[in-house]
């Protein structure tokens, strides 16, 4: 049976896409690898115990480590988390939940909009401006602030849009029973969009825990050990920042090595939200 | 405790009788009263003046061209229409000498009930013995043994029981749609409602999970008000004791299921039930 000419250019159009998808994924996939390659090849020698033991060391001195930036960028890390998270879920919830339709919906998620894509920096000179500088030093506790201000808006679009994807009949069939809203959406509607709100909030740290703009204004640095939120507090970005920009040899190897251990932190995480995610029988 | 009556029209307008002459349409002690009812979807009319009464524990039926509103009726019967602020209604409908469409109804006592089971199964995602207790929670304070006992007692009811009594804590999604179907009238029963409304239930399932659903109607109906909207026409012939015939909104004839299929009083009806629709 002959193909007729129309199957033919069909079957040409459909190789031809599909090739050009593959070279565009081989693409983005070459130069993650070359990232990654990078860093393990600069990075994987110099992280032995004493990177996680000791404090970032004297310019031009030998050895130490970054166990200050490391717990400093936990820390910080843990305040956004803390306080963008349930904001942005609380938002989201009331944006597709009760005020959907509202006006005032609409205008939220116009400035949420805008704040999503703020650039990093500008929330860093915000922060500075209305904490540091009425505070008079920088502090742990403003870097906190100022990643949970990025967090912010990343769960409260992901969670929004996630909790738009569950279907109405799943509230009505809840509304039904009897359930008051506030119960259909705790108990119904989180359930079956848990997966996605998730992964929302794993974006949002893997979005702020490589920021450095905002801690270089609020978090700044400090070479030494400290877990005090109220005094400039190591953390890993900024840390990377000083070091890889630094001339001594020393300093450029903990760069190194604290760029790859930050990737694979993020890399981690992923892999830990997506196994949850599976493991969740329910969830469709 | 008798109902305050409200004015009873039978012929409410002269272009559409809403009741065939012939037949026992009266009903006697209705549970559900309807009257006048008018309803909108912002400015589009979908219900006009409806009348009619539901008979308790009988099964009555709505049947209908697609898009003549029998779904919106059902769904005004448990205001579940109060979900999206562009849908309205107006007119009585009376429940136990309460117009349920009066603004100070208690809609999620109301919605305790008058159960729900709709077109496309909805198991919430949980387990199946979660999506049971779900509604029970909401009402009851039960302990752990009178829990699984209600549980039994509504997937025994719903006909399931012997298929997921060792599935108990598996997800309700991972059942069959027909398993899926029935979970959702086991839900439905788990609250103990008066009335179960039932929104074209097997119309996503094979034949065989639909015999299944048909007979657990016949036999839901010693202990339940129940209404099903339906596209099948054989359907409503087989499970309902009265049938409606909606079209373009309105009523168009209302009597028992054997003398609105056997003996319609309008030609409209004739048409559509013998498939000269159109």
């Amino acid at each position: 049976m002959a193909f007729s000419a129309r199957y033919l250019r069909r079957r040409l159009l459909n190789g031809f896409n599909l090739g050009v998808s593959v070279l565009a994924t081989l693409f983005g996939l070459f130069w993650l690898g070359w990232l990654m390659w990078t860093l393990v090849s600069r990075g994987l020698q110099w992280i032995g115990p004493s990177l996680f033991t000791q404090s970032t060391p004297p310019p031009a001195a030998a050895g130490g480590g970054i166990a200050n930036a490391i717990v400093g960028s936990l820390l910080i890390t843990l305040v956004g988390v803390v306080v963008g998270t349930p904001i942005g879920i609380l938002a989201a919830t009331w944006l597709a939940e009760f005020g959907r339709h509202s006006r005032i919906a609409a205008v939220i998620r116009f400035v949420n909009d805008i704040l999503l894509s703020a650039p990093s920096i500008v929330i860093g000179v915000f922060v500075y401006a209305v904490v540091v500088a009425r505070f008079g030093h920088f502090s742990g506790w403003s870097g906190g602030l100022a990643l949970s201000i990025i967090m912010l808006p990343v769960v409260l679009r992901t969670t929004e849009d996630m909790l738009i994807l569950v279907p109405d009949q799943l509230r009505e069939a809840a509304a039904a029973l009897g359930a008051p809203q506030w119960r259909v959406v705790v108990t119904v509607v989180y359930r079956a969009s848990l997966g996605g709100i998730l992964t929302g909030v794993m974006l949002g740290i893997a979005r702020i825990s490589g920021e450095t703009a905002p801690l270089l204004f609020t978090a700044l640095n400090n070479q030494f050990w400290s877990s005090d939120m109220n005094r400039p507090m190591a953390n890993l970005p900024v840390m990377i920042f000083q070091f890889a920009m630094s001339p001594y040899d020393n300093w450029q190897h903990l760069a190194w090595a604290a760029a790859l251990l930050i990737t694979l932190a993020i890399l981690a995480l992923s892999l830990i939200a997506r196994i949850l995610i599976r493991a969740n029988a329910f969830v469709k | 405790m008798r109902k305050p009556s409200p004015t009873k029209t039978h012929a409410i307008s002269l272009e559409v009788p809403a009741r065939s002459a012939g037949g026992k349409s009266v009903i006697e002690n209705p549970k559900l009263s309807i009257n006048q009812l008018n309803f909108y979807y912002g400015r589009f009319q979908a219900l006009r003046d409806i009348n009619m009464d539901i008979a308790e524990r009988q099964v009555t039926a709505f049947i209908g061209p697609s898009g003549c509103g029998k779904s919106t009726l059902l769904r005004t019967l448990n205001r579940i229409y109060g979900l999206y602020p562009d849908q309205r209604a107006t007119g009585a409908i009376m429940l136990d000498g309460r117009n349920i469409l009066d603004r100070d109804q208690d809609l999620n006592y109301l919605r305790a009930k008058i159960g729900m089971v709709f077109q496309k199964p909805t198991p919430f995602p949980m387990s199946v013995f979660e999506n049971i207790a779900f509604g029970v929670r909401l009402y009851e304070r039960l302990s752990r043994m009178k829990m699984q006992e209600r549980v039994e007692w509504a997937l025994r009811k719903a006909a399931l029981w012997e298929e997921v009594n060792d599935k108990l804590h598996q997800g309700g999604t991972r059942l069959s749609g027909g398993q899926q179907q029935r979970l959702c009238i086991a839900r439905a029963i788990a609250v103990k409602p008066e009335i179960l409304l039932l929104d074209e239930p097997a119309s996503a399932l094979d034949p065989l999970s639909t015999l299944k659903i048909e007979e657990l109607i016949a036999e839901l109906k010693t202990d339940y008000t129940i209404v099903i909207v339906t596209h099948n026409m054989q359907q409503a012939a087989r499970v309902s004791d009265y049938t409606a015939f909606m079209y373009l909104g309105s009523l168009v004839e209302y009597a028992d299921t054997s003398t609105l299929f056997t003996n319609p009083a309008r030609k409209q009806t004739e048409d559509y039930i013998t498939g000269r629709y159109g």
